[in-house]
């Protein structure tokens, strides 16, 4: 078999990474290299560099240390029984491609997975080289995101946490019944286990950090232990690859957020791989139910909707597909509304359709200085058609508009103007 | 009329000594013309400079702004908006009147302010996100040179500048815009005249690197080109190297996406039959 070069195996890599959703790099702690030696820095915010025409972001060199894998999950491109085409990076290649894609400013850092070889641990090891001697070497202060293996050893875990910014470990389906099924290796006990190591270890730490400086030591004997995952930890849950509904999926992530403090949950509708199982056809990817999970996601995490509100502007567990979940609640929940933008408290107008959370704020400082009028409310937000006929403001009351039977209609696409999100 | 004239395109610290005095003689808006070096000069007379109004005994009065106006109007100096200094001189004299003005955003010179600080923060980071450094060679004692052409929307280029001598303070490195060159070289970020296309080389040799890592990560089966252009509009694509494969992966993406859909599984990789003896042979053993 011929060698393949840096070139090929960077092809086959990141094509067998892509579907993995997160490419964050953001929410990490502040820092820079003035004034030291290395190179990088990292920040509140993150940075896309590129856009692919998927619409993503692409923020960081996402591949895998190798798609060779000893896992058989069914709808994963690596599984053993796929016949996609296999390379492993060797560290030192992996390392150099990364540091010559940061110097040119293609990238804020690194994000890498793999495949699983040999065993769990051998695998997070040779990850976990990788980062280390980024940062111990090379002295790179850019951001990196390791996938942590569930199944492997919690030390090495704890080493992972030093080195990255992020750790993550997939939930990959909703339900054990869909692990179960679909990815026979993977157990959702180890997994959970996982996360919650994790979120000690990231708390542990924390508190120690806060200890050390509280304790009155002099100035220079001062040793603050490192920092442990200060970008947090995400997870991915793939959407429509079995037969969860919405319900199942919006519960777990609401158990993940409170029980291992996760930063994000990613939702990746299920997408046609190259060589697909047999077992799991290959179908079109629920876009436009993932965009929806999304939103819907937000609306627990920064609108005070719990998961019971946001399931009761759908039907039978499943979201509204054509409407946003926060207008399909609200048309199901018309005696709320309307709501009067000049007394209204934050926690109602975060319920009014149209309104985002920027809106409110700059609604609720702009109605100290007067009181405002539909055009005023009009320069606050970005679309006031979706706002209107759930607000009263001077000079404006919906009237019958709010309870009006064809508001959905209204918003709602005409089904062949529907267009792929 | 009077004429206030500034030193730059950028230069907020004149346009402020110069509304400090001017404010604290109410003058009023409409009878000062903002002169910079590109403006065209007005054809109304002139019959007042800023040195006469300094001299006029009248006791100049105390001018105060809530320190977030002089945050926004430092970044908004860098805005291309003609009307800049005077819109935020007018919206200095409403700010003696009324102090908290700026919480107000459904007042228009409020709007105003706000929007431009926006198209600045988000042209400042489509800087960050979008210079493309190619490597010029390295210096005798190894340390490696980087150059950049970079077009922005508005004159932001000391405001984005910083934040590459704080990433990249161990190499040398240029960005070269229309508007001016910010040079680092370890010791002092220095901003020089325009520059040009041609002093930066046109090729790098990781570039390819790059594309295949861009051509690889995009998902046929997810393409979504409208969001694509909404993060990185066309004006960017002439110094991306990347975005010259955009057309191509457009077009093949939807027979990619359905060989994927219709492809029949194959049968499977022998090597997973073959893990899956391995395993139950050490399952067994360890138990």
């Amino acid at each position: 078999m011929p060698r393949t070069t840096l070139t090929q195996k960077l092809a086959i890599l990141a094509d067998a990474a892509k579907y993995d959703a997160s490419c964050a790099s953001s929410g990490t702690s502040g820092r820079n290299s003035l004034g030291r030696d290395g190179l990088g820095s990292a920040g509140a915010s993150g940075i896309c560099h590129a856009y692919a025409p998927d619409g993503r972001c692409i923020s960081l060199l996402k591949v895998l240390l190798t798609n060779f894998c000893i896992f058989d999950c069914r709808y994963c491109i690596n599984r053993s029984s796929s016949n996609v085409q296999r390379a492993r990076f060797k560290p030192d290649e992996l390392i150099r491609l990364t540091l010559a894609f940061y110097k040119r400013n293609y990238i804020e850092g690194l994000f890498l997975s793999s495949g699983i070889i040999r065993s769990p641990n051998y695998t997070m090891e040779q990850m976990i080289e990788v980062a280390r001697r980024l940062r111990e070497q090379y002295r790179f202060r850019g951001y990196i995101h390791l996938k942590s293996i569930a199944e492997a050893d919690p030390e090495l875990i704890k080493q992972a946490g030093y080195y990255a910014d992020r750790l993550s470990v997939n939930i990959e389906l909703p339900t054990e019944k869909g692990l179960t099924q679909l990815a026979p290796e993977k157990s959702s006990q180890t997994i959970h286990q996982a996360m919650s190591d994790i979120r000690i270890s990231i708390d542990d730490v924390k508190d120690q950090r806060k200890q050390t400086w509280q304790v009155k030591v002099p100035r220079p004997v001062r040793v603050r232990k490192p920092k442990f995952a200060p970008g947090g930890q995400s997870t991915q849950m793939i959407v429509g690859a079995d037969g969860a509904n919405d319900e199942a999926i919006l519960s777990t992530s609401v158990k993940l957020y409170s029980d291992y403090r996760l930063r994000r949950v990613y939702y990746s509708a299920f997408s046609p791989i190259p060589d697909s199982s047999a077992d799991l056809p290959p179908v079109k990817p629920p876009l436009i139910r993932e965009h929806r999970l999304y939103q819907a996601d937000w609306l627990y995490r920064f609108y005070g909707f719990e998961t019971q509100d946001i399931l009761s502007g759908g039907d039978q567990g499943m979201l509204d597909l054509d409407i946003d979940p926060k207008l399909a609640w609200a048309l199901k929940h018309r005696e709320w509304f309307p709501v009067d933008v000049n007394s209204a408290d934050k926690e109602t107008l975060l319920r009014v359709p149209g309104l985002g959370v920027r809106s409110v704020l700059k609604i609720l400082q702009a109605r100290r200085q007067s009181r405002l009028r539909l055009e005023d409310v009009q320069h606050l937000t970005v679309s006031i058609k979706k706002v209107m006929p759930f607000i009263v403001a001077v000079g404006w009351s919906p009237g019958s508009l709010t309870d009006h039977q064809k508001l959905r209609q209204q918003f709602a696409p005409p089904p062949e103007q529907q267009t792929l999100f | 009329m009077i004429t206030a004239t500034l030193n730059s395109e950028t230069d907020f610290n004149g346009w402020r000594q110069a509304a400090r005095k001017l404010a604290g003689h109410a003058i009023e808006p409409g009878q000062i013309e903002w002169r910079t070096p590109e403006s065209t000069p007005s054809l109304f007379s002139h019959d007042r400079t800023l040195v006469s109004i300094e001299q006029d005994p009248l006791q100049q009065a105390q001018i105060t702004v809530p320190r977030e106006f002089l945050r926004l109007a430092c970044r908004v100096a860098h805005h291309r908006d003609h009307e800049r200094f005077s819109r935020l001189y007018r919206l200095l004299m409403r700010l003696q009147l009324a102090p908290k003005l700026l919480k107000n955003q459904a007042a228009s010179d409020v709007r105003w302010l706000f929007k431009c600080e926006k198209e600045i923060r988000r042209d400042v980071h489509k800087m960050h996100a979008f210079v493309r450094f190619r490597k010029l060679g390295e210096r005798e004692d190894g340390r490696e040179q980087y150059a950049a052409w970079f077009e922005p929307s508005h004159r932001i280029l000391e405001l984005g500048a910083p934040f590459f001598k704080n990433r990249f303070p161990n190499m040398d490195w240029a960005i070269a815009t229309p508007d001016g060159t910010a040079v680092w070289d370890g010791a002092e970020l220095r901003y020089l005249q325009a520059g040009d296309v041609r002093d930066v080389p046109d090729h790098d040799e990781i570039e390819e690197q790059w594309k295949t890592y861009y051509a690889s990560i995009f998902n046929p089966a997810r393409l979504k080109v409208s969001a694509m252009l909404s993060e990185m509009p066309k004006k960017y694509w002439k110094n991306l190297p990347e975005a010259r494969l955009i057309p191509e992966l457009i077009t093949s993406a939807t027979n990619r996406s359905n060989d994927m859909l219709d492809r029949a599984p194959g049968p499977a990789n022998k090597l997973a039959g073959h893990l899956e003896k391995i395993r139950s042979r050490s399952d067994s053993n360890s138990t």
